[in-house]
């Protein structure tokens, strides 16, 4: 015990000492809630919209105001004519052009039936495709609010409600994201650096040559990082909590469990990453390439699994951190008990038995 | 026997680093293994201290097998690689304490081991040891490698970038070590320093060449061995290797040492050669001859 305790210290030491390490450990977690939060977001606010009204009457007008009433859209410019659409999209002025028909009042009141044109600037797909459906819903509204008085008609009405994120606020997907990439970042790629950097400056040698056992060297490599992972972990969501208003459903022991089990998980990559690297930029190169680029783009984080192409599909499959975003979303998000997240948790159990069978397996007890 | 290894061989991809070499190191002796770079000494040492497995052989240390009982080995022995390796970012008081720690044992405990070296480098104690001068690096290795009080001392390469007063204590420490009887076997590739250990084992190319007391191998060397001086020293090396007679010509420091192929030699017939060639200031003396003369002439 006396040894282990000796050999942590000196691995705080470590940490503590260099600077570069620190930073990664402390600064990147808030510097990336941070950007994720306010600079990445799929909300608009204040589009600037131009309307091209051909009939210029009572109704149009009203929806018009309702329009740009909405703190989602303003309108910037009026046009007179089809030709100005071209040219105003190519300034780059506005994102949408609103269209009304000729005779819109008249056509409802005679055939009950009026076209609006939504034109949107689709060089930015998500964006355009937001407009859309804002615009629509603003319609929608007012098709309602007219038919009110207008009892004969039948008519479906969806009515639409957003469970567990109603404002479709983005921060709800990037705090389990960011969450899982800072921790699969700090356990797997910190650890995996710190065990290879004895290998390179040869201490690894002195320490073979000694009573430590294996398994007591990679404990005492890894314990640090499980503390230094579960405050990362606590920081972020309270980060979260605080700054951005994400709502924590779930139970909290539960929470820390599944964290915990996660920098389990990514700590035993960054073992196993370890024993088949020889070198720190090895390392680095494996855990960065390796790891963070499939955490990033297969574990549904960004891009939604259930669209990727049926290979992808089936990749994403052996990333850890994709049962791990299912798990949290749901303890946060729909307040979970373990009886819903049982089967990605064993799965993560079952990683991480595999990862340090693994590693048992191909740790040197000697140099070569 | 302290050390004792049979007919070892070991080699990297088909490229032979030693061939069956083998040798013996009694208690409390101090052993060194000569020879230049890439000889195979650090071979040797890895596969004595367990970190390597040897292709043929087998090798054992403190009475302990090399293969089947390495872990006993591991506890009782102590090992300085090559290449500095304590932790840079550490001071030097925390590296000690923190090998006396996986050693289960405390720097006071045995602190006298260490009390002659220690006290040098107690004035850097809160200095990381990343930025100790080479000599002082050695020193605290020295220390750390000793904390646990070893039955034997791998020491590889002790000395080398190491300035020469420096060296000089590092080899007075290894004599004091060996007086309260560990065994140590360490290796150079400064020949002036096979002169200080007991025995030594001259190596090249992973074959041992010759193992006897530093003494001994210079009393058995049978050729006399002339200091040649004279202004041009370059053209000197050239022109005595044109003489007719020559055995083998190197330079040795200030002169150049030559031995000459006959038994009986007269220096006056090379003198007037020299003269011949136009060299000046020329001097021709017997010299003793040393370690590195023998290992030349192996």
């Amino acid at each position: 015990m006396k040894r282990f305790i000796g050999f942590v210290t000196k691995e705080f030491y470590h940490i503590f000492r260099d600077k570069r390490t620190m930073f990664i450990l402390f600064g990147m977690p808030i510097a990336q809630i941070m950007l994720f939060g306010f600079a990445i977001t799929n909300e608009i606010n204040n589009v600037n919209i131009a309307i091209l009204d051909k009939s210029k009457d009572a109704e149009t007008q009203k929806i018009i105001n309702k329009i740009s009433s909405s703190k989602y859209f303003k309108i910037n410019e009026e046009i007179t004519n089809e030709n100005q659409i071209e040219s105003v999209f190519k300034r780059g002025k506005v994102k949408a052009v609103l269209v009304f028909e000729k005779d819109f009042i008249k056509n409802i009141q005679t055939i009950k039936q009026a076209k609006v044109q939504v034109i949107t600037d689709a060089t930015d797909p998500n964006v355009a495709n937001t407009i859309s459906n804002y615009v629509n819903a603003i319609l929608l509204n007012y098709t309602q609010e007219i038919n009110k008085n207008n009892k004969s008609s039948h008519q479906i009405q969806t009515q639409t409600q957003l469970y567990y994120n109603p404002e479709l606020k983005s921060i709800f997907t990037f705090v389990p994201g960011v969450m899982t990439i800072i921790l699969m970042l700090v356990s797997a790629m910190m650890t995996s650096i710190s065990i290879t950097r004895e290998k390179e400056l040869g201490t690894m040698e002195v320490l073979l040559v000694s009573p430590l056992k294996p398994f007591q060297v990679i404990i005492g490599k890894v314990f640090p990082y499980i503390f230094l992972s579960i405050i990362n972990a606590a920081i972020i969501l309270l980060l979260g909590f605080f700054v951005f208003g994400m709502p924590i459903e779930g139970n909290l022991f539960l929470l820390a469990f599944e964290s915990v089990l996660f920098i389990t998980t990514a700590l035993s990559l960054g073992i196993l990453i370890s024993t088949v690297s020889n070198s720190q930029q090895t390392a680095m190169m494996l855990s960065l390439m390796g790891l963070m680029l499939p955490v990033i783009i297969l574990s549904g984080f960004i891009f939604p699994v259930s669209s990727m192409p049926l290979p992808l599909q089936i990749i994403s499959n052996i990333i850890p951190a994709k049962w791990f975003i299912i798990i949290i979303k749901a303890i946060l998000l729909k307040g979970a008990t373990i009886s819903v997240i049982w089967k990605e948790t064993l799965i993560l159990i079952g990683m991480t038995v595999f990862f340090i069978a693994i590693s048992v397996k191909k740790y040197k007890i000697r140099l070569e | 026997m302290s050390i004792k290894v049979q007919n070892i061989s070991k080699s990297y991809n088909k490229i032979k680093a030693v061939e069956a070499i083998s040798f013996e190191v009694k208690e409390g002796e101090l052993f060194g293994l000569i020879g230049p770079d890439g000889a195979g000494k650090t071979t040797i040492f890895r596969i004595l201290t367990t970190l390597l497995l040897a292709n043929e052989g087998t090798a054992s240390v403190a009475g302990f097998d090399v293969v089947k009982e390495y872990k006993a080995i591991r506890n009782s022995v102590g090992y300085m690689p090559g290449k500095f390796s304590l932790y840079q970012d550490l001071t030097v008081e925390e590296n000690l304490k923190f090998f006396a720690t996986i050693f289960g044992t405390t720097i006071e405990e045995n602190f006298d081991l260490i009390k002659d070296i220690y006290i040098q480098i107690e004035p850097f104690k809160a200095r990381r040891a990343g930025a100790l001068s080479g000599g002082m690096k050695q020193k605290l290795a020295l220390c750390c490698a000793l904390i646990h009080k070893p039955k034997v001392l791998f020491l590889d390469e002790p000395t080398t970038g190491v300035d020469p007063v420096s060296r000089k204590e590092f080899w007075q420490m290894l004599k004091r070590l060996q007086q309260k009887g560990i065994t140590i076997l360490v290796s150079t590739p400064y020949m002036d320093e096979a002169a200080l250990c007991d025995r030594i084992a001259l190596i090249q190319k992973g074959s041992i060449l010759k193992i006897d007391s530093p003494e001994n191998i210079i009393k058995k060397y049978d050729k006399i061995i002339y200091d040649i001086k004279a202004k041009n020293k370059h053209q000197l090396i050239l022109d005595l290797k044109n003489y007719p007679s020559q055995y083998s010509v190197f330079a040795f420091g200030e002169c150049i040492h030559y031995i000459d192929k006959n038994s009986v030699f007269n220096s006056t017939d090379l003198q007037n050669y020299l003269l011949e060639k136009k060299h000046m200031e020329i001097e021709i003396s017997v010299s003793n001859p040393t370690i590195e003369d023998v290992f030349m002439d192996l």
